[in-house]
């Protein structure tokens, strides 16, 4: 770490603490302002706060830029690492990402959209639909290496996968599920009920209408869910960690049965292990991750904002 | 003949047309422990437009989805007494509940057009029911829209969305997107409510036009629409346990102008409701 940190860290904490007590203060005394400084005041610290909540995830991407942009060349993207990742490139380490990503959406989009299908339109409210309910909302909050350890126990083990690109991307996939599920769920119910009834009405069955009327309807929301969920789970480093991920495998996986490397535990394994590794190297591959993650973020918001311009014109 | 037809006005069509359509006897509604119709007994004929009016809350559009099974929508809701359909008891466990609905249309009091094209709105039904001949499809749109008095204003921008037309037109497409499955009874939830005056009188007339073919029902909180449109009217009350009942069901002149109840009366001379 370079000596600049400690002290803007220092300035950090300080411009944090002058600014919590300033805004206890000013409820205290309140009663005494006119509502024009009131109105003012609270302006600039909610303003204040949201600029310090942006900071870190800007500091973040401007840091990984700039100490890692030096690394990215086409021989990096395009090689396989050698001398434990610190001469070569991270294509095998790309690769087996985004093999990871399409495992865990090919298991996790049918299951969890069906789910959502039959808990929203299907499902009575009864004690049996809340314990289910309940039990999704639960597995989001699970830990994720928690997650490894049944991937590693019933996929690897009791499966007999093996430590594979299958075992983790099942595990990957059960951890994807709460979003999509949840995701869908939402979509499904924000379509309105008279487009529902409109459809029974002229005699369409109930699957008809789910078909026909509210798929189509939810699907940017569905698929707004399913790439924010992959993107997520292609930044995943535990569950991978103890169900397939290679420390160092220089080829691309052959087959669903082969182990594979990826950015998140490449990274934590370049960074961790390797001696002598250069720090242009370790940021290069946190860019190349960061690049990953947020290009499919951004690709949710495209999705979602060209479904709404679609809905206006119409 | 039928007791219906000593109900009628004379307005739209022949006596012979006229038999008992729907007929719902000592009908009870239940939503749960609620009790939202007590003792519904009527007959409604083929050839007219029926009124149903009432304060708010009374159990019009209750009774109203009573004859399509909307009411089924809605979990806990339990029936007692008959409701038949050309007198088939469509509360029979043997009874296809979409087969009903395919006779039995429904036009709701918001349009609610599906954000798909106009064409796709009006074949929606058909196609449900496995048409699937473009032809034949375009055929059908075309003649729904005509009957629905819209044709000539969505001619030639039928792959438009159905959003894209003014409310008016909307509840037209809504009533064309009905008339494709070839219904032969339209229930209507005060449909004019969301409209403005204009649009109101279309639809209107368009009702009229209906009813040479159609057994119409109408809920409406518009004493006006229903003496302009309606043959006969039933007006509907709640109790003190706020279960609706049946007041009064007659000629629609008849309720309008020498009604039978005192509380009919002071139903339609605004004094409460």
């Amino acid at each position: 770490m370079d000596e600049g940190t400690p002290v803007s860290i220092s300035i950090a904490f300080l411009i944090y603490v002058v600014a919590s007590i300033a805004v206890v203060v000013l409820a205290v005394i309140k009663a005494k302002m006119t509502r024009k400084i009131s109105e003012r005041t609270a302006f600039v610290f909610l303003g204040l706060a949201t600029a310090l909540a942006a900071l870190p995830a800007l500091f973040i991407i401007a840091y990984s830029i700039v100490n890692g942009a030096g690394a990215i060349s086409w021989s990096f993207l395009t090689q396989a690492p050698s001398q434990a990742g610190k001469a070569g490139g991270i294509l095998p380490v790309i690769i087996g990402t985004f093999y990871l990503m399409l495992g865990t959406l090919f298991f996790a989009l049918p299951i969890g959209v069906m789910a959502g299908i039959y808990l929203t339109e299907y499902a009575r409210d009864n004690w049996l639909t809340r314990l289910i309910n309940m039990a999704i909302v639960n597995l989001a909050g699970v830990p994720s290496i928690v997650f490894g350890l049944f991937g590693l126990g019933v996929f690897v083990l009791a499966f007999h996968f093996g430590l594979s690109l299958l075992a983790a991307s099942l595990t990957l996939a059960c951890q994807a599920l709460a979003m999509v599920i949840t995701t869908s769920r939402e979509a499904i119910l924000a379509v309105p009920r008279e487009h529902r009834e409109g459809s029974l009405a002229v005699g369409a069955t109930k699957w008809q209408t789910v078909r026909h009327v509210v798929l189509p309807q939810a699907l940017p929301g569905i698929i707004t869910g399913a790439v924010l969920a992959i993107s997520r789970a292609a930044g995943e480093t535990a569950p991978i960690l103890v169900t397939g991920a290679a420390f160092l495998l220089p080829r691309l996986p052959g087959s669903p049965f082969d182990q594979f490397m990826a950015l998140p535990y490449h990274l934590y394994t370049v960074a961790a292990h390797v001696p002598g590794m250069s720090k242009t190297t370790m940021w290069g591959v946190a860019l190349v991750l960061l690049v990953v993650v947020l290009s499919f973020d951004v690709l949710a918001a495209i999705v979602r904002y060209r479904s709404r311009q679609r809905g206006l014109e119409r | 003949m039928n007791r219906s037809h000593t109900l009628l006005d004379n307005k739209t069509l022949s006596a012979e047309a006229c038999f008992t359509k729907l007929r719902t006897e000592k009908v009870n509604l239940y939503y749960g422990s609620f009790q939202a119709l007590r003792n519904i007994t009527l007959d409604i004929p083929a050839c007219a437009i029926t009124a149903i009016i009432g304060p708010s809350g009374c159990g019009k559009s209750s009774l109203l989805r009573l004859f399509n099974r909307m009411n089924d929508l809605i979990p806990g809701t339990r029936v007692e007494g008959n409701v038949e359909l050309d007198g088939i008891l469509i509360y029979d466990s043997k009874i296809d509940v979409v087969e009903l609905r395919k006779r039995v249309g429904m036009v709701f009091q918001k349009p609610n057009p599906f954000p798909m094209s106009i064409f796709e709105n009006v074949s929606f039904g058909p196609r449900r029911h496995g048409i699937n001949n473009r032809a034949e499809l375009e055929e059908i749109v075309e003649k729904s829209l005509h009957q629905a008095a819209l044709w000539d204003e969505v001619k030639d921008k039928l792959e438009q969305s159905g959003l894209a037309l003014s409310g008016g037109q909307q509840q037209r497409l809504c009533i064309a997107r009905v008339l494709a499955v070839e219904p032969e009874v339209i229930l209507m939830d005060e449909p004019c409510s969301a409209l403005d005056p204009l649009a109101t009188l279309k639809i209107e007339d368009l009702m009229k036009n209906l009813a040479q073919q159609y057994t119409i029902i109408i809920v409406t909180h518009n004493m006006q629409q229903a003496a302009r449109v309606s043959d006969t009217a039933a007006f509907m009350m709640m109790e003190e346990d706020r279960a609706g009942v049946l007041v009064e069901y007659g000629p629609t002149s008849q309720l309008f102008t020498n009604p039978k109840d005192r509380r009919t009366e002071d139903y339609i001379t605004g004094r409460f409701g």
